[in-house]
């Protein structure tokens, strides 16, 4: 029983990483840059999302409205900023640093601001459904109502997602402008655009896995910047490149600490990170669904 | 109605890889662009499709420019660019690769029957469909290469060295279909080659560029007996 609600509780942490280790695969992908401001515009889009709650007391409405608040912050760090850069600066050291430079830099603005429109104060907003684990007869597990509404929740976004990148015109541009952009552009994929929507359903799944997430915690400008961290830790361990890897490496990264937590030691969540990943890396050291030189879908 | 290159310069930061070029291609004419390595070809083309900016001169399909202007939107324009080497995305389907050719296009109808028509031109390509792109070889890497720009009804097919890396049975049924193909559909083609006897062998016309200028412009059965360029340039 300890060991089964263990795998719960991992998988349902596992399900927000997977979520935040997609929206840095996307960006990471198409762009080449590793975007630290994901936990700006998450907490961001969360704070917009308590706006919501603590207006309407809606949670079902505050998810969707964070989503997009999401999509269109990430869509707008894009064009305003990335494209503009990658125009100005287009070889050398710098070119490589200055983006991750510049995204390290948006985060602090990003956190500042919503600072200084909400406070540094913790805020929080309650769970559609009980946070009380369920109980079987005499036996209460921390597996909660509300975890398995993360874990589905977290579920459709990924379906969402695969059937977008796999089955629609949009994903193939997606796919196509990520893998070889010079050969897309040639085939007629309008790069610049398709990229700016791979901001955005970044944007958008980083939303969601703030929202998600916040109710176990509290909410605070920097409150989402260990889920950065996991959120990248899970995107190596899936081999950085491949949605599915991002969505894999996430759940690995969930159910390896739960266990490291229940078994191992209850105060090490953010070393234990590392004890995972590398122990994935030495395994496979391209991540589990990276391959050598190539992409996958 | 015609391909016009007029006074056409492009840098490489320091190097000038293309020095006041001129030269026309008339409609439904095929110009083979023959020089040595590093005399300009694939740059000339990458300019011509909108990849590189050049620094001077005009360049004018159907009496419109075509520089400064996105490879996106030159291919809207008709203008279709198979570059060297890289040709296919590798991470990707040949259904999808072919799929790529067609997806902008708003008569979908027609994009089914194109797609249909390459699957008869080059069947390798047909009993391959699902496969990843990355498990081709380079001869059905081109054919699936060019058979995508086709599905875009291109009017100006730009080739950049499609004998590049194949064994000569192969490249001589690539010229063969190329011929045929762009009688059939009135294409205007710029063929650049280092492999000048099979390149000029199907062109009307030979251009010989070298250091980024012009050496030559003529027909190209004249071209192929001209003894000077044949020690020269042509290699044969
Ligand atoms: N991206 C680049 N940066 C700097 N120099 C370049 C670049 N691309 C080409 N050059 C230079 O420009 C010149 C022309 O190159 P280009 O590739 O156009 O020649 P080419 O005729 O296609 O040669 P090849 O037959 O080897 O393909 C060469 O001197 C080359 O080194
Ligand atoms: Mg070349």
């Amino acid at each position: 029983m300890r060991l089964f609600s263990t795998l719960l509780i991992g998988l349902s942490s596992g399900a927000i990483y997977s979520l935040m280790a997609l929206a840095l695969v996307l960006v990471w992908r198409s762009t080449r840059v590793v975007n630290f401001a994901q936990a700006g515009q998450a907490i961001a889009s969360t704070y917009i999302g308590y706006l919501v709650i603590s207006r309407t007391d809606n949670y079902w409405l505050a998810l969707p409205v964070a989503l997009v608040a999401g999509a269109l912050i990430g869509a707008l760090v894009d064009v305003a900023l990335i494209r503009t850069l990658n125009k100005r600066v287009k070889s050398g050291p710098a070119a490589e640093m200055a983006p991750v430079i510049v995204t390290l830099g948006l985060l602090g603005l990003i956190r500042s601001t919503v600072g200084m429109i909400w406070g540094g104060d913790l805020k929080a907003y309650k769970a559609p459904v009980t946070n009380h684990g369920f109980t079987f007869g005499t036996t209460t597990i921390p597996f909660s109502p509300y975890n398995l509404l993360i874990v589905i929740t977290a579920v459709i976004v990924m379906a969402v997602f695969s059937i977008i990148f796999q089955k629609t015109n949009l994903g193939l541009s997606l796919r196509a402008a990520a893998f070889q952009p010079e050969i897309a552009r040639l085939a007629g994929v309008r790069v610049d655009l398709v990229r700016t929507i791979g901001w955005a359903f970044a944007g958008g799944a980083g939303a969601v896995a703030g929202v998600l997430v916040t109710p176990s915690n509290s909410l605070s400008p920097n409150s989402l910047d260990l889920l950065l961290v996991l959120g990248f830790v899970g995107a190596v361990i899936g081999g950085l490149e491949s949605l599915l890897g991002a969505a894999i490496g996430g759940v690995v990264l969930g159910i390896g600490l739960a266990f490291i937590l229940e078994y191992v030691s209850t105060s090490l969540a953010f070393p234990s990170a590392f004890i995972v990943l590398i122990l994935v890396l030495l395994i496979k050291p391209s991540g589990i669904l990276g391959k050598k030189g190539g992409r996958g879908a | 109605m015609s391909l016009i290159i007029e006074n056409l310069t492009v840098r490489h930061g320091a190097i000038t890889a293309i020095d006041s070029l001129s030269f026309r291609v008339n409609e439904r004419e095929l110009a083979a662009v023959i020089g040595a390595n590093g005399a300009g070809k694939t740059t000339l083309l990458r300019t011509l499709s909108g990849l590189n900016e050049p620094i001077g001169g005009s360049v004018t399909w159907h009496g419109e420019s075509i520089l400064h202007t996105k490879p996106e939107d030159l291919v809207r324009r008709g203008i279709l660019h198979v570059s060297d080497g890289k040709t296919v995305i590798p991470e990707l389907s040949v259904k999808e690769n072919l799929a790529l050719g067609g997806l902008w296009r708003k008569d979908k109808k027609d994009v089914v029957v194109a797609t249909d028509e390459v699957i008869d031109l080059f069947p390798r390509l047909g009993e391959r469909l699902t496969q990843s792109a990355d498990t081709l070889s380079g001869g059905e890497r081109q054919m699936l290469a060019i058979g995508r720009a086709l599905i875009s009804r291109p009017k100006l097919l730009l080739l950049d060295e499609p004998s590049l890396g194949l064994a000569p049975l192969i490249i001589d049924q690539i010229f063969q279909t190329l011929d045929s193909l762009r009688h059939k559909l009135g294409l205007t083609v710029v063929l650049v080659e280092q492999n000048a006897m099979s390149a000029l062998g199907i062109a009307d016309t030979g251009i010989i560029i070298n250091l980024g200028k012009l050496v030559t412009v003529g027909k190209s059965n004249d071209l192929k007996s001209d003894p000077n360029l044949r020690a020269a340039y042509l290699g044969y």
